[in-house]
């Protein structure tokens, strides 16, 4: 994959507030890449500046080889799917799907040819003539994002498109924007505060946190791989214990509070293994509570149940263990034959040092 | 037992709370206008007026050239004045919505409102020191050498009208066309930018249509009202800015015969609905006929 877009040494001040610090990011052709990070981390920001909305205060942005210094936003190669979708009120949905062609030299036939494939990619077809304002929430966003596509950008930006939908719609148009982005080829670049939804959908995720990129990599590595504590908390769940360690050339001794003593590899230390005190991550799925009959490879402590929660195909228990202040979490998968604790029971809990993360305290 | 009657609280309450306005008006507004209704119809015979019905005073008035005349004057005058008061205001009141940070937006509007702190006479007579033979504007332009002669097209005729009342609706114009511009969403300006429109084409693609509500209410506001104004073009109109409600005055004060005066109000009336109806139904479409 060829390179798109190289943003180098970005920086954005809005009056003595520091949104970007130092953005340094390279994003391919025809991948899907999502910003990831909580509010005021400064990925809209980042989104905005490379659709032109917004003017860096440093540094440099090529898309496709050429300087976007001094290029305006309507002349850019990129379109963008806004957060409240941005559907003019005042005209028709073909209209609306229409908004980009003013200046294409097509025959007005032609045009229309073209806006009506354009809504029937997004699932719209027979739409056209609708009033804008009369559409529904998932509705717009396709419409939304035919008047993008239509205009065959080189990079579609889409800002946080799902968080005004519901949980089934959401979850429905993940799949079909994975599906249209797979059959347009273009670069699509997703800006999320919903780990889960950038998990789903990216090619590669880029986590913000303060202005600063804390992680880029593929959603895999970013899961099981986080390089530091902030990251690992941000997706997913992540159980956090503290550690004494000393390093052995590739391999690191642990000292892990109320887990033991065990080694592990320097590669399970992905931001450099920390000196001396260091936390350890350990996702809720890696540990197990055994039921009566079952055993574990791995190692085995002793705790008690301090809170269920039931969600039918899992249950989410916290379970204490000596020598560490917090819970664990730990979730489990309801299988046949499988009961439900109860809180106060005893629970036996097995883990593996193969899924420990070691971070930086 | 109530619901069967239809008179629910929520019912008895709105009836308490509007029933002293719609008496005041009632009394105010509807009896004198069906007056002015049934005095039309009526005639003036020296000192009383006879009762039976004619439409004598409608044929006088439709027939006779000075009443057509001037009704056509108050038509064209308050459209220039329309025209003149929604173009002036239009980037005021954009300024204010799109280039002000919103904690000083009330500001301005509060200093927009301050022609109205001194009374309409106050102001109409300020423009005539303005306007005048030796008035503020003439001396200033002949002491900079600008012009010979004082110019007199600016006062005693149409022009002074249509300066006179743009100032004074200036404020009832910004208003509803600021409103309408604060809806505007942002990002749709920001979308019709991606689209590829520059600044100018984003104007007139997105925000003209969208802000076409205000212009029209503002339209209304300014048209309606003028059209029936009298004191302006009395006082710094002169004899060719004279407006069709100086006539009804003057059948209603001076000639004595208000039946005449009744008709010519009816038809300024008529006039001022049907255009105000126009621009109502104009809205409509432009909106898509749903009103949303």
């Amino acid at each position: 994959m060829t390179d798109l877009i190289t943003l180098s040494g970005v920086h954005k001040y809005y009056g003595d507030y520091h949104a970007l610090r130092g953005i340094d990011l390279t994003i391919r052709q025809g991948e899907f890449f999502s910003l990831l990070g909580p509010s005021g981390c400064g990925k809209t920001t980042l989104l905005r500046t490379i659709a032109g909305f917004e003017d860096a205060s440093s540094g440099s942005l090529t898309i496709d080889g050429r300087d976007m210094k001094r290029v305006e936003a309507h002349h850019r190669p990129t379109n963008m799917v806004f957060q409240s979708y941005a559907i003019f009120p005042h005209l028709s949905v073909a209209e609306n799907v229409g908004f980009g062609l003013r200046r294409d030299k097509r025959a007005r036939a032609d045009k229309a040819r073209a806006v009506g494939e354009a809504l029937e990619m997004v699932g719209l077809a027979g739409y056209g003539n609708r009033r804008a304002n009369a559409l529904s929430g998932g509705q717009r966003q396709r419409v939304a994002l035919a008047r993008a596509l239509i205009l065959e950008p080189k990079v579609l930006l889409l800002d946080e498109p799902l968080s005004a939908l519901d949980k089934k719609m959401r979850e429905q148009m993940q799949v079909e924007l994975m599906r249209l982005q797979r059959e347009v080829g273009i670069t699509f670049i997703l800006v999320t505060h919903d780990q889960e939804e950038a998990l789903v959908m990216s090619d590669r995720i880029a986590v913000m946190f303060e202005g600063e990129i804390g992680q880029l990599d593929d959603p895999e590595t970013l899961y099981r791989r986080p390089v530091s504590r902030r990251v690992a908390a941000f997706i997913g769940m992540m159980n956090f214990l503290d550690a004494t360690i000393a390093p052995a050339g590739a391999r690191v001794a642990l000292d892990v509070a109320g887990l033991g003593r065990c080694e592990v590899p320097a590669s399970q230390a992905p931001g450099g293994v920390p000196a001396g005190a260091a936390t350890v991550g350990i996702r809720p799925e890696t540990l197990a509570i055994l039921f009566e009959g079952e055993s574990a490879p791995g190692r085995v402590v002793d705790g008690v149940v301090d809170e269920v929660v039931y969600y039918g195909d899992m249950t989410y228990y916290d379970v204490r263990i000596p020598g560490h202040d917090a819970p664990l979490n730990i979730s489990m998968k309801n299988l046949i034959g499988r009961p439900v604790l109860e809180v106060g029971a005893p629970a036996r809990v097995a883990w593996d040092e193969r899924a420990l993360v070691l971070l930086a305290r | 037992m109530a619901q069967r009657f239809g008179v629910t609280r929520e019912v008895r309450r709105s009836v308490a709370l509007i029933s002293v306005p719609f008496l005041y008006a009632i009394l105010l507004l509807a009896l004198p206008l069906g007056a002015i209704v049934l005095f039309s119809f009526w005639t003036q015979d020296f000192l009383t007026i006879d009762t039976s019905f004619t439409l004598a005073n409608y044929r006088e008035a439709l027939t006779q050239p000075i009443y057509t005349q001037l009704i056509l004057r108050s038509l064209a005058i308050s459209a220039t004045v329309t025209v003149a008061t929604v173009v002036l205001a239009f980037p005021i009141a954009y300024f204010v919505s799109f280039h002000l940070p919103p904690h000083r937006k009330s500001l301005w509007l509060f200093l927009i409102t301050i022609p109205f702190w001194t009374s309409y006479l106050i102001r109409v007579f300020l423009w005539k020191v303005i306007l005048g033979y030796n008035g503020v504007l003439n001396t200033s332009l002949t002491g900079l050498g600008l012009i010979d002669e004082p110019l007199t097209f600016i006062l005693y005729n149409a022009n002074a009208v249509v300066i006179t009342l743009a100032h004074a609706f200036a404020p009832f114009a910004i208003l509803p066309i600021f409103v309408a511009l604060e809806k505007i969403d942002r990002s749709l300006l920001e979308a019709s930018r991606d689209l590829g429109e520059s600044r100018s084409t984003t104007f007139f693609r997105v925000t003209l249509p969208l802000a076409m509500p205000g212009v029209v209410a503002a339209v209304l506001i300014v048209f309606i009202p003028t059209i029936g104004d009298y004191v302006t073009p009395r006082l710094v109109g002169g004899p060719d800015g004279l407006m069709i409600a100086n006539m009804i005055q003057t059948q209603f004060l001076r000639l004595n015969n208000a039946p005449l005066g009744a008709a010519l109000a009816l038809i300024a009336m008529v006039c001022v609905t049907v255009i105000a109806l126009g621009f109502v139904w104009l809205n409509r479409r432009w909106l898509g006929g749903d009103g949303k």
